[in-house]
């Protein structure tokens, strides 16, 4: 018994040794709540590194879609949200769980497609009458489904074309952008995607752009500091700096170098 | 194919040079499943024996709720853990969310019940040998529970590699509570979503193997230490 | 082989009450009844046991003898009936002063010597010297570092007779402790059980092993289908039982239904 016992006085020594220490000794840091089309297109490893080394603040970014980025904002699990549903945003702050809205940056979203083209919608820049025709066709379609930006964004193209997207070639995946990407592309279905999160993917197969250069394709990305007076745990001045250096000059020309073969991603366009 | 012998080129590129990220990722997996595994360990054992040596009513309906409990799902885990942590949850005060704590909370929980129920079934197969003997000997109850648990200590090896084995390949859980941030909660499961989620599936494989890779060899060592037991009579 | 360590036999044995065996049984049961499975396995035993020599149990297989052990072990349960030691129901506590050597012995996962430090241990003591004399008792000592459950089947007898001895016991039960052992391993048994009966601790065994009943037992108990047949001096038993079922197993015969 006492060997055990002393067995176990070791084991819980062990485990303690080996929970971290981080959290409680650490440079300063903010925890960002964005989206995967940002984190996956690489932006942040280009970014963070400028603002860490001028400032010393470590910045930790959470990516998921644009609606759990908003509702863990709003369990006060942020100090900054950066997201792209522009109607979202502005309710959030409306509700008081967000400061102030900035418009940080802008690109576009396309609609990508495979080689053969079933609804024969390559080329096209009138987003409505694509969508139509891929409606009619009953060409396959692969939706987010996740509450996220590009959803939302979909959900209103949709609307404005006065189509209602039901029946069997209309897939709701449920699960992020490259998670819909990779499932779209695997059964040769139609994907709408921002541009950036296209121009970094991985996996086109045979893939192209099909659909691009409507207006009412154009994806706004706003960051907002998450309100101090409803989460008073918010690191408000860590916070405020990330978003003044993003949407100072000098983060807004960090912003407009990142290029991926020789394509830029965003398109910085804050009203300072 | 020619993917797959890509990706296994790639994993051994990284591995073999040792690449900074690959080596800060395998670590932070291995540190978090491991201390998820012992702490799952210190609790799942004391249950498990507990209920090996115990007779009361409602026992095997204890048995069922916890052998249910081994099919937790990751994401519900991971979910509840979430809740609990989040700023607005009740442990919220703690600030452990999108820490390795959290993390290993998460993993904690959701290994426990296997310890626990894999412990009891085989911690109950000693005892019923032991038992009469016990009977005869006096024994108090503590030191039945301890007896079985330090004789049945090579058995329980394979149990901790079970629990350790369902931790270090679960990504639901961890994905949610640790929100794979780079360099501090991203392991090597969330990257490997992360990867598939970029469409980088050579990378994602290539991490896939390296993590088999770990499990492999830890499998391998613990595997030679049972076998050394069972060759000298202890197991 | 017989040499006894000082440490372990001068440590002497709390003096038992002093009992006249005819006003009140060293250890007795009354009305033991127990059955399983709606099969009546012991029916209303009503046995006295003077506090020395050795008692034999006997009878064939299936009879309950080893039932009836470890009901006056109490390692079970009667559904009726009580056994008395000392006047004093047995229980948790006072069973540490017994010990009982079961047919099949269980040996823990560990080393001959750790499986009696455990014991030892058991009982607060935690000297390795103790242990040590026993397994030179029992011919172990050379083997004390190899794991138990890889010693020969007269190797584990021994050592859970070690094992029983460890506790210093005022009664030791054992349960056909000596079938399928060869002549050496049961010849140390018995050298050890003469010698501890002779210091006083009473012995009560179950066994097929009819020469070893001779050379051992005082008196003979006699079961049959879970009843007593017989309670009878070993002298007089072996020359001319009281039952003819007693004869009959004594003659080879089959039991008679």
């Amino acid at each position: 018994m006492k060997q055990i016992s002393e067995k176990f006085a070791v084991l819980s020594i062990l485990t303690l040794a080996a929970l971290p220490s981080s959290g409680l000794a650490q440079e300063a840091s903010i925890l960002v709540q964005s989206t995967t089309s940002t984190a996956n297109s690489g932006l942040y490893d280009h970014l963070l590194p400028v603002f860490e080394k001028k400032t010393g603040i470590r910045v930790n970014v959470v990516a998921v879609g644009t609606g759990q980025a908003i509702k863990n904002a709003q369990n006060c699990d942020a100090d900054v949200l950066l997201v792209h549903a522009k109607a979202a945003e502005e309710q959030f702050v409306k509700d008081g769980f967000g400061v102030q809205r900035f418009d940080l940056m802008y690109n576009d979203f396309v609609i990508v497609g495979p080689d053969s083209d079933p609804a024969k919608v390559s080329g096209m820049k009138d987003v409505k009458a694509a969508l139509k025709q891929i409606a009619d066709a009953q060409a396959l379609f692969a939706s987010r489904g996740d509450d996220s930006g590009t959803h939302k964004k979909e959900q209103s193209l949709w609307k404005t074309a006065q189509i209602e997207p039901t029946g069997t070639w209309y897939r709701s995946t449920g699960s992020g952008m490259g998670a819909t990407l990779n499932t779209g592309i695997g059964m040769g279905a139609y994907v709408m995607t921002d541009r950036a999160t296209w121009i970094s993917f991985g996996n086109k197969g045979d893939y192209a752009i099909d659909v691009e250069g409507d207006d009412a394709m154009f994806n706004q990305y706003g960051v907002i500091l998450v309100n101090p007076q409803n989460c008073p745990n918010v690191k408000t001045e860590e916070g405020q700096l990330f978003i003044d250096w993003l949407t100072s000059l000098e983060g807004q020309d960090e912003i407009r170098k990142y290029e991926i073969g020789g394509q830029q991603l965003f398109f910085p366009n804050a009203s300072k | 194919m020619n993917d797959m012998t890509d990706s296994l080129w790639t994993a051994l590129t990284h591995i073999v040079t040792f690449n900074p990220d690959l080596v800060e990722i395998v670590l932070l997996s291995l540190r978090v499943s491991l201390s998820a595994t012992l702490l799952s360990c210190l609790i799942g054992l004391i249950i498990g024996a507990t209920i090996a040596v115990s007779r009361f009513s409602g026992r095997s309906l204890v048995i069922i709720v916890m052998n249910s409990l081994m099919g937790l799902p990751p994401v519900v885990v991971g979910l509840f853990v979430y809740l609990n942590l989040s700023r607005s949850g009740p442990f919220g005060w703690l600030g452990f969310l999108y820490t390795p704590t959290a993390m290993i909370i998460a993993q904690t929980i959701l290994i426990t019940p296997i310890v626990a129920a894999l412990s009891r079934q085989i911690l109950e197969d000693i005892y019923e040998e032991y038992r009469e003997q016990f009977e005869s000997l006096s024994l108090t109850k503590s030191m039945r529970t301890g007896a079985i648990l330090w004789d049945g200590r090579y058995s329980l090896i394979t149990v901790a590699l079970a629990g350790f084995g369902r931790s270090n390949a679960e990504v639901g859980a961890v994905i949610i509570v640790g929100g794979n941030i780079e360099h501090l909660t991203r392991v090597m499961t969330t990257a490997i979503a992360l990867e598939t989620s970029k469409g980088n599936l050579q990378m994602a494989m290539a991490l896939g193997l390296v993590l088999l890779c770990i499990s492999l060899s830890i499998n391998i060592l613990v595997s030679s230490l049972r076998l050394t037991a069972t060759r000298l009579g202890y197991a | 082989m017989l040499n006894i360590t000082p440490s372990h036999t001068q440590t002497a044995k709390p003096k038992r009450a002093t009992q006249d065996a005819q006003a009140s049984p060293f250890l007795s049961c009354r009305g033991l009844c127990f059955s399983a499975n709606s099969n009546v396995l012991i029916k209303d035993i009503s046995l006295n046991f003077s506090a020395h020599g050795m008692s034999a149990i006997m009878g064939f297989n299936g009879a309950g003898k080893s039932l009836l052990l470890r009901l006056l072990h109490g390692v079970i349960q009667p559904d009726s009936g009580t056994v008395l030691w000392d006047n004093t129901p047995v229980t948790h506590d006072n069973r540490k002063r017994q010990s009982m050597v079961f047919q099949k012995p269980v040996l823990l996962r560990r080393s001959v010597l750790d499986n009696l430090l455990f014991v030892l241990k058991s009982r607060g003591s935690n000297d390795p010297n103790i242990a040590f004399s026993l397994l030179e008792k029992v011919g172990l000592e050379n083997v004390s570092s190899r794991a138990a459950r890889l010693l020969s089947g007269g190797e584990q007898q021994r050592l859970a007779l070690a094992r029983g001895l460890a506790t210093k016991p005022e009664i030791l039960f054992l349960d056909e402790a000596t079938s399928s052992l060869d002549p050496t391993s049961i010849a140390i048994i018995e050298n050890i059980l003469h010698e501890e009966c002779l210091k006083g601790t009473k012995v009560i065994f179950a066994s097929h092993d009819i020469g070893q009943i001779k050379r051992l037992a005082s008196e003979v108990i006699f079961i049959n289908h879970g009843r007593i047949s017989e309670q009878t001096g070993a002298a007089s038993f072996f020359t001319k039982p009281e039952t003819r079922i007693a004869q009959t197993y004594l003659d080879g015969g089959l039991p008679v239904i």
